[in-house]
């Protein structure tokens, strides 16, 4: 158990359970149905699916934005029942976030100093000068400059603000980042660097990342395992060389047969 | 599409901040208003230091003594009182109560607004149906009864018309709070460990200051107006206190006799308010970001094309579109900075022509420019020919120009939910589109609509015709959109990102579907992507584009395997692909190393 960083079993979400105020009853949609997985420490696991697959609402649960409607999460050893009842700082400290719309997880009216220092200040409870300190050290750890601080957040890329996103998300010191389309909105070129980004940093701090993705060819660049997922379902779960070699699912088969390629004659 | 919109008003954005003022004074009504208001406010708040006499001094023998006489410049009243004294220190008073009432119904409002909005559900609803019942009486009524019940006098009018004016704030921040207590910086800040208060004062608050503000400065008028209103009646001012308000009830009396003394508040009364108003109306203009980037600019039917031109020859007459020496630009502030510059294309027909390039390279602003399609203002086609079969498209008469979009040249856009009307089903949408150019009656419209539903891939199109957008996925939508394009057989599609929000699986389908149609048609293709994959799935010839600027051009699996251009070969290697595992990584690092130390 202590092996794994994140570990579910039958972890199910729906949405709109109970009766309206007519009594009659709603239509319930099953985001994730009976979800078991396993992120091993160290590991990049991606989870595949095409939009409406509940990977989203799975990072959601494991960073305790959602709640599940049934099954066990342990986060680090630790079991997420009693981590939501201490509050989402008792998560924070284990498990980080990086959203898919950096410019959107950036509060426009804040600057980037004051949102870097909150989870240093609540989740670390580092004094002034720490803080301070280790903001620079964040904001290096991701190439930004130190005049970074200052400034507001649609004063930067789409791509320097991920960084400044990943930075913040490093500042809780949690062992395990939940990263979400991490890439999916960023030209390529930066859309390379901030995934070469993520590999250092990985191996530089020994994290583990849960990647959610839709695009696969990201996935097999810096994954270790994958999920795919199909309707709430995990269909198909395997290390990534043998997922791309041999897919089993026919899911899986169709995906990797969509996918567009620069060499179109192979 | 990306570039109007992200190169544009991002850069501006601390500018604008910074200038609001300057805004504001540039909008001359407002700024009439500022002054105004100033200047009454100012003597107001001066009233104890200037010369006047006792504003509740009675002298019966001066009593109704007309404008500008010996020591009373505005008259006296029916008791002898000086108007100027009164107006000056009953203008105090009304402000006073007006702005103080402004302030408690904003702090409970916007209180209540901040809490139900974030909270949601049941609090929200709890909140919201006590807003609605303060609504649902007519305020002055409201405000009426409250007096009534607490008694006459000035403090009393004010809580009446500050809880009166709680629904205007409570709706409007609580509407915007709804929205940003979703937004991703609130969960990331949760996740930081913020509290929920905390997220409310820091994170939230922030961001609906400006909605405050702009109600703030359009309700205080009104509020002025029924302190006004309540002392007229009564209710406010208790005499000898002098108020506008009250100042104009005891002089109705004398209307006939002595019309100064009832005339004199009223003006003021006009004053204040409407100073208020012009200058709430500067101050909301300024602080919406909706306003601020234009939205209420109504765009002439084509852009605007520079007078002096420079127009090239057309150097491809066979070609069925070619665009030669293209500059677009866009006039902010009255300078002009160009979009793209020197861009030229040319689309043989039954040819699909890739343009590639990432976020702010002129793509789009290049397939807009085509159709004199980019919003003017501020869109300027500054230098440039745009040649469809042989014909100038920018020399066109505006009816020609109108009539060739969509029957010769059509568009298919990114976001299909965006470009379609959710309150039409698609089969009408459809129908439109081809009773903009072909006079049909209502039957062959619909047998037409159904046959090039079908054609694209909808299954029961006759059915499913019936079905507004929302009710279909992303790619039936874009098949719908699709649609649309072929609906009068145009030469020409111009693609602008067709498949970059749909799944792999579906952008895989609607690329079929678009090689099969171009076979089928004989149309030509200019596809705008940022995906190399998706280039090579469909395109036989690439313009890559930077900074609004072709800067190489090429057959597509000739520029891909063999890319002359740097900026070229650093896109190629930046893009990963199935099959390259973690060497991509590796690839990736190499390139940017050799970038850093040339």
């Amino acid at each position: 158990m202590t092996d794994n960083a994140i570990q579910v079993r039958e972890l199910t979400k729906t949405f709109g359970e109970g009766r309206s105020f007519l009594g009659r009853e709603r239509h319930v949609v099953r985001a994730v149905d009976g979800i078991s997985l396993a992120l091993r420490s160290g590991e990049t696991l991606a989870v595949v699916g095409e939009s409406g697959s509940g990977k989203s609402t799975l990072a959601r649960m494991l960073v305790g934005l959602e709640e599940p409607t049934s099954g066990e999460m342990f986060i680090a050893g630790r079991d997420a029942a009693g981590l939501r009842r201490r509050g989402p700082r008792a998560f924070g400290k284990i498990v980080q976030y990086v959203f898919q719309d950096p410019v959107a997880s950036l509060n426009p009216r804040r600057t980037i100093q004051d949102i870097l220092e909150v989870p240093l200040k609540l989740l670390n409870g580092y004094d002034a000068g720490r803080r301070r300190a280790r903001m620079t050290e964040l904001l290096d750890a991701v190439h930004m400059p130190a005049d970074t601080l200052n400034r507001y957040p649609h004063e930067f890329s789409g791509g320097q603000a991920q960084r400044i996103a990943i930075a913040r998300a490093l500042a809780a010191e949690a062992q395990i980042l939940i990263l979400d389309e991490p890439v999916s909105a960023l030209d390529v070129s930066v859309q390379a660097q901030v995934l070469l980004l993520l590999q250092d940093l990985k191996r530089r701090f020994g994290l583990s990342y849960l990647l959610i993705s839709h695009d696969l060819a990201v996935v097999e660049a810096i994954s270790d395992r994958v999920a795919v997922m199909l309707l709430g379902k995990v269909v198909e779960e395997a290390p990534v060389q043998e997922v791309f070699a041999r897919p089993q699912n026919a899911y899986t088969r169709q995906l990797i047969a969509s996918a567009p390629k620069l060499r179109a004659s192979e | 599409m990306t570039v109007a919109t992200s190169s544009g008003p991002t850069p501006a954005g601390s500018r604008n901040q910074v200038s609001a003022w300057r805004l504001l004074l540039n909008n001359r009504l407002a700024a009439v208003g500022l002054v105004l208001l100033s200047l009454l406010v100012l003597v107001a708040l001066l009233a104890p230091l200037l010369p006047l006499p006792d504003p509740d001094a009675t002298a019966p023998a001066e009593r109704l003594q007309p404008v500008l006489s010996q020591g009373h410049l505005l008259g006296t009243d029916q008791l002898g009182r000086d108007i100027l004294s009164r107006l000056t220190w009953g203008s105090r008073v009304s402000m006073a109560v007006g702005f103080a009432a402004t302030l408690v119904a904003a702090a409970i409002g916007s209180t209540i607004g901040l809490v139900s909005g974030y909270a949601g559900g049941r609090t929200d609803n709890l909140m919201m149906r006590g807003v609605d019942m303060l609504m649902a009486f007519p305020y002055i009524l409201l405000a009426l009864a409250i007096v009534a019940a607490l008694g006459p006098g000035l403090m009393n009018a004010l809580y009446a018309i500050a809880i009166v004016n709680i629904p205007f704030f409570a709706r409007n921040v609580r509407g915007v709070t709804l929205g940003l207590s979703h937004a991703e910086f609130v969960d990331a800040a949760r996740l930081s460990g913020k509290g929920h208060l905390s997220i409310i004062t820091t994170e939230v608050l922030p961001n609906v200051l400006p909605v405050i503000v702009i109600t703030m400065s359009t309700t205080a008028g009104w509020m002025i107006l029924e302190t006004a209103g309540l002392s007229f009646l009564g209710l406010g001012a208790q005499p000898p206190q002098a108020d506008l308000g009250s100042m104009l009830g005891e002089g109705r009396a004398q209307l006939f006799t002595a019309p100064q003394v009832s005339i004199v508040p009223g003006v003021m009364i006009f004053l204040i308010v409407i100073s208020l108003n012009v200058l709430g109306d500067g101050i909301r203009d300024v602080l919406d970001p909706r306003l601020r980037s234009g939205a209420l600019l109504r765009p002439g039917p084509r852009t605007e094309v520079h007078s002096d031109r420079a127009q090239p020859a057309n150097g491809f007459p066979s070609a069925v579109l070619n665009v030669e020496g293209l500059e677009t630009g866009f006039v902010r502030n009255g300078h002009y900075s160009s979009a793209v510059k020197a861009v030229s294309l040319h689309l043989h027909p039954g040819e699909c022509l890739g343009l590639i390039g990432e976020s702010g390279s002129g793509k789009s602003v290049t397939a807009l420019s085509i159709m004199g399609l980019v919003n003017s203002p501020p869109g300027v086609i500054r230098n440039g020919g745009i040649y469809l079969h042989g014909d100038d498209v920018h020399s066109m008469p505006d009816t020609r120009l109108i009539s060739c979009r969509g029957s010769r040249v059509a568009y298919i856009f990114q976001d299909p939910l965006t470009t379609l009307h959710p309150m039409h089903t698609i089969g009408r949408q459809v129908e439109e589109a081809i009773s903009a150019h072909q006079r049909l009656d209502r039957r062959a419209l619909q047998e037409r609509s159904v046959a090039l539903l079908e054609r694209v891939g909808i299954r029961d199109a006759r059915e499913r015709a019936k079905h507004y957008p929302h009710q279909l996925s992303g790619g039936q939508r874009q098949r719908v959109g699709i649609a649309m394009a072929l609906a009068n057989d145009p030469d020409v599609i111009v693609a602008d990102e067709p498949t970059t929000a749909l799944d792999v699986t579906v952008q895989a389908q609607i690329l079929g579907l678009l090689k099969e149609l171009r076979r089928e048609r004989g149309m030509a293709l200019l596809f705008i992507t940022h995906d190399f994959g998706v280039v090579a799935e469909i395109c036989d010839r690439v313009a890559v584009m930077k900074d609004g600027v072709v800067v190489e051009t090429g057959p597509t699996q000739e520029l891909l395997a063999d890319p002359q251009h740097d900026y070229t070969k650093r896109l190629i290697a930046c893009v990963p692909e199935i099959g390259r595992g973690s060497d991509f990584l590796a690839r990736v690092r190499s390139v940017f190393d050799a970038g850093n130390k040339p």
